[in-house]
């Protein structure tokens, strides 16, 4: 359904909180539609700025542990992580442009 | 340049599609890029809609919809509308992505947007506790105390459906009757985890990262109270959504576009409206579906009476493969 790699409970230290990158993390679930819209969004975000933010998926039915660390209430919800911290939160579904804006800091 | 582009895609906008592409005018379907399917992708189980008889998702109903209309030759288009010029024969549209499609007849079928509280945390904390999609959320306030503002079909659709996470689910209601179908009611007054609060106003919500609480005010007293949820979910309504038309449409003043009697016809000829953005009444999936059909019809009208070497110059339809399927289709 999508590229974005899926990372779980058991490899989110690995893959996002050790990682030297830049990572947003979506937080998502099959049930939930404005996140299968944004989803191919992110995809092109993530294929066009490969250089400067790596984007991975996370589904909160399966990996409920990280879901509530990051205290999740409404997905689609989207974290940037930077050297394990989250640097920005990004919530709801939006149109191309504007996911683009909020992360503007990241792509530049 | 197309003889109609249809901008929405809920029942409204992809019913018009149907009839648009079936009387081969081609119909060009700009869906949005997040809201594609519009109202009916947030809701779980339908059970009125015709010729469903044991129920259908409404995700499931908008993707046969949108299949339906591509069936007959609709094009689909994942964007949005940033500019709509509706003036003079050719009507302008311009997307998110910068392309401009030209087209002979517009059919705006763009439905409404939720309605806030407009309560000064209320931003701040959407997404946060705030919501406005049970069926989105709802997921994350298992075994918790929330509550839901409202007293339509919507917020009973949404106590009822949150009852299957939460413990506790209070419906705050500014009155102390609902407006909700008697179904929907009944549904609600006979689960023992909602808790209806009557003639109450939210006035408040409370927080610094997450909604710990609700401020009340009694509509009659005029007394104050504190409710304590971890959530709360916003359904009062919604409100047509016309920013793309103001200063060219006619607008009334309950917010819908003007359209002439019974017809979709506004006051820009060529330019016909569909669905939630007309209709501050009913506002059900199957009347926006018979708006969609009546714009849809309108349009093909229109078109019918412009000169043929204007119309000639459209995108004509694709032809169409697997039509054998049913053979007595254009009895219908």
């Amino acid at each position: 359904m999508s590229a974005a790699t899926e990372v779980t409970d058991a490899n989110f230290e690995e893959l996002v909180i050790n990682s030297k990158d830049t990572i947003m993390v979506d937080f998502w679930a099959e049930w939930c539609g404005p996140c299968r819209q944004v989803g191919p969004i992110l995809d092109q975000i993530a294929s066009e700025n490969a250089d400067k933010i790596k984007i991975v998926k996370l589904n909160v039915d399966d990996n409920p542990q990280m879901a509530m660390k990051y205290q999740i209430t409404s997905i689609p919800a989207m974290k940037v992580f930077r050297g394990g911290e989250v640097v920005k939160t990004v919530i709801g579904a939006k149109p191309k442009p504007a996911l683009e804006s909020d992360l503007a800091e990241f792509l530049a | 340049m197309r003889q109609v582009i249809i901008i929405g895609s809920g029942p409204a906008g992809y019913t018009a599609a149907i009839y648009a592409a079936r009387a081969n005018l081609a119909p060009l379907v700009i869906a949005s890029s997040v809201e594609a399917g519009g109202e009916l992708m947030k809701t779980t189980e339908i059970e009125n809609y015709p010729g469903f008889a044991a129920g259908i998702q409404g995700p499931d109903l908008m993707l046969e919809m949108q299949k339906q209309a591509e069936r007959f030759g609709t094009e689909v288009v994942l964007d949005d509308v940033t500019d709509l010029q509706l003036d003079g024969q050719m009507k302008k549209v311009t997307l998110g992505n910068g392309d401009v499609h030209e087209a002979l007849s517009i059919v705006f079928a763009t439905g409404s947007a939720y309605r806030k509280l407009g309560l000064p945390d209320e931003e701040r904390l959407s997404g946060y506790g705030v919501s406005w999609c049970a069926t989105c959320d709802g997921f994350f306030f298992r075994k918790k105390t929330i509550a839901v503002v409202g007293g339509g079909d919507s917020a009973m659709e949404e106590a009822t459906f949150l009852t299957k996470f939460a413990d506790k689910v209070y419906v705050i209601h500014r009155k102390d009757e609902l407006r909700a179908s008697k179904a929907m009611q009944e549904r609600a007054f006979s689960d023992p985890k909602i808790e209806f609060v009557w003639n109450s106003a939210v006035t408040g919500i409370t927080g610094s990262e997450l909604v710990d609480g609700i401020d009340l005010t009694d509509t009659v007293t005029g007394a104050t109270s504190h409710l304590d949820v971890s959530g709360l979910f916003i359904a009062i309504g919604a409100d047509p959504r016309t920013h793309l038309v103001h200063g060219q449409l006619d607008i009334n003043p309950d917010g819908t576009v003007v359209v002439d009697g019974r017809s979709s016809r506004t006051n820009i000829t060529g330019v016909f409206a569909a669905g939630d953005v007309i209709d501050p009444t009913y506002r059900q999936a199957v009347t926006a579906a018979g708006s969609g059909t009546v714009a849809a019809l309108d349009a093909e009208h229109y078109l019918a009476s412009l000169p043929r070497e204007l119309v000639a110059g459209a995108v004509q339809p694709a032809r169409v493969e697997e039509v054998e399927e049913k053979p007595n289709e254009e009895a219908a």
